[in-house]
């Protein structure tokens, strides 16, 4: 089993350096890249069906095709490194162990639109990334991967580290944009897109850390090497994860379209002892809820979406049966209403409207009414309600609750309380 | 009582050399001076723990913004302090999978052996607890940062030694 993206990781989880990535074949893709045009690279990109891993899978490809080639400079690329999905932390690993092989994917995605400017949006929270990024660019910098005529091909890039100050919504490429200007992050109105028109009105692509990884193998192997290595109809590996009480946590590289079934018995070790599977969010904090009857569900953007949820970003968050479903929602909700930017109304005020709801719920306070308020929501902060998926995202988890854990919801309103011990529950890892 | 404290030894301080000489790298890796007002609210922070209402003036002045613009952006991020702050900041991750691993407990023990309640200052100016989103090490839950350490898995039972480093 090929895995690209993670095979060179080092044990002791230190960052590879120049010389290290080198001796395992860094930069080569580099160099083939700058001996084609833009437009050969992005073919390849898009022949390869890259989808982005940042948790929306849109065509990465497609997403360059929109940065218009001839525009004058400047024009920018962004690495979303702002990792902060909750459940998420697979971008982390990638930062803090093998930055060159971001800094090379970034380095040809700009050839690729032809970008002279390029930033890495880092969050503030991944002190190790921000110190092995910042020593790659130096390294870069120093070796002429980054700066003026890079490798002589007469391409020139500067490229810089942006750490955020932490807030949720900017992760969101046009609120990212606007964090990087300066100002609130919040979102844009769409169009203009940010391909036309982004950072400080400029061309503009922002991709994820994990999708940006990608690229060299892509350019190197080629797209239907990318292809082979996946098990669906989607490219590619994916960096997948799981938490919660299963008995080895962690995140792993396979092959699109590995089973959620072999993620959590195989690689996450099974669920820990006396607990059962309840539930699972496939992709953080902003995905419908799968349980058991989708355990066999191969885990790539189609089939994930064809069992009513979203791959988002691969990682797993495990709900177990002695977990209460209603207090997992509201700790997600508690998240959503906290990170909405207050932009637009209906996400500032409907989110903690239904946070305050579930509180009410869980404190044994319910009544049967308040379901029918959480399924009105569900469906007036949808998707063309609210300004952007903030909220619809907040929505997948509670809607998906309602419907696989109806059960849990009544008997809290019923008995008048939480009938799980999480005290207890928690007492005993 | 903290908060008058800390006021009182900044108030008169305009931005030190050092910190104008930081800013003014920061403007010039953007192409637009305003986009450098978060990273110098980020600088002035660092030197002076939090964004006093002086410090935010003197910060908006040398951004030739006006205080409300730049002050729409301070309250807007959670790392950036509006109000006074211990030495050390401790950062407990509330989100999904922390909760699921039973970081509540954490926060119990913090908050006894503290003193204090989410969002307050030990008296001895020593430490601030706040809690804080997703850390993105949730395969290592309950987490929570002080500073710039990261500190994964932790149970109860090492939280006075942790606390001790920073005393």
């Amino acid at each position: 089993m090929e895995r690209p993206l993670t095979q060179h990781i080092k044990k002791d989880g230190h960052p590879l350096t120049l010389k290290e990535y080198e001796a395992i074949g860094g930069y080569q893709a580099l160099k083939k890249a700058l001996k084609m045009t833009p437009a050969q690279i992005q073919a390849v990109v898009k022949e390869s069906n890259l989808r982005g891993r940042g948790g929306a899978g849109f065509f990465t490809g497609l997403k360059w095709s929109f940065v218009p080639l001839d525009a004058p400079k400047p024009k920018y690329l962004v690495a979303n490194a702002d990792e902060m999905e909750p459940g998420t932390f697979k971008d982390r690993i990638l930062l803090e162990t093998t930055p060159h092989q971001l800094l090379e994917g970034m380095i040809i995605s700009a050839f690729a639109i032809q970008a002279d400017i390029a930033y890495v949006f880092l969050r503030w929270a991944y002190k190790r990334a921000a110190s092995s990024i910042r020593s790659a660019i130096a390294e870069a910098y120093e070796a002429g991967y980054l700066g003026k005529n890079i490798l002589k091909s007469g391409f020139d890039l500067e490229m810089h580290l942006h750490t955020g100050v932490g807030r949720y919504m900017c992760g969101e490429e046009t609120a990212l944009l606007n964090s990087l200007e300066g100002k609130r992050a919040t979102p844009r109105a769409k169009p203009p897109f940010p391909q036309v028109s982004g950072l400080f009105g400029r061309p503009t692509i922002v991709n994820n850390v994990e999708t940006l990884c990608n690229i060299p193998h892509i350019v190197e192997k080629g797209s239907d090497w990318f292809k082979s290595l996946s098990l669906t109809g989607d490219s590619g590996t994916k960096i997948y994860g799981v938490s919660g009480k299963v008995k080895k946590p962690g995140a792993w590289e396979l092959p699109m379209g590995t089973t959620m079934r072999e993620l959590i018995e195989v690689h996450a070790g099974g669920m820990q002892d006396g607990l059962k599977f309840r539930g699972a969010l496939p992709g953080g904090a902003s995905t419908d809820f799968l349980v058991e009857e989708h355990l066999d569900v191969k885990m790539d953007y189609a089939n994930v979406a064809a069992a009513g949820s979203r791959l988002g970003t691969g990682t797993l968050v495990i709900l177990d049966d002695q977990t209460c479903p209603v207090g997992f929602v509201k700790n997600l909700e508690h998240f959503f209403a906290q990170e909405s930017c207050g932009f637009c109304t209906p996400c500032r005020e409907g989110l903690p409207w239904v946070e305050k709801i579930l509180n009410t719920i869980e404190e044994g306070k319910g009544q049967m009414k308040d379901l029918g308020l959480l399924h009105m929501h569900t469906k007036y902060l949808g998707p063309g309600n609210t300004f952007c998926a903030l909220a619809p995202g907040a929505m997948e988890p509670l809607q998906s609750a309602l419907k696989y854990f109806k059960e849990d919801f009544e008997q809290h309103i019923r008995e008048h309380r939480c009938a799980y011990s999480h005290a207890l529950a928690t007492l005993e890892i | 009582m903290c908060s008058q404290i800390l006021t009182d030894k900044i108030s008169k301080n305009m931005l030190s050399p050092k910190e104008k000489a930081e800013i003014d790298k920061a403007i010039s890796e953007v192409p637009v001076r305003k986009a450098a007002g978060i990273e110098a609210l980020k600088i002035v922070q660092e030197h002076r723990r939090w964004i006093s209402d002086e410090s935010l003036q003197d910060v908006a002045d040398y951004m030739k913004m006006s205080p409300a613009e730049l002050d729409s952006v301070a309250t807007f991020y959670n790392l950036l302090f509006r109000k006074p702050v211990g030495r050390h900041v401790i950062l407990i991750c509330d989100s999904i999978s922390c909760w699921v691993m039973g970081y509540e407990n954490i926060l119990e023990e913090l908050k006894s052996r503290l003193n204090i309640g989410l969002g307050q200052t030990t008296d001895d100016e020593c430490f601030t607890l706040l809690p804080n989103c997703c850390l993105g090490t949730c395969d290592c839950a309950p987490a929570f940062m002080i500073d710039n350490d990261l500190y994964r898995n932790v149970k109860p039972e090492q939280l006075d030694e942790i606390l001790l480093k920073y005393k």
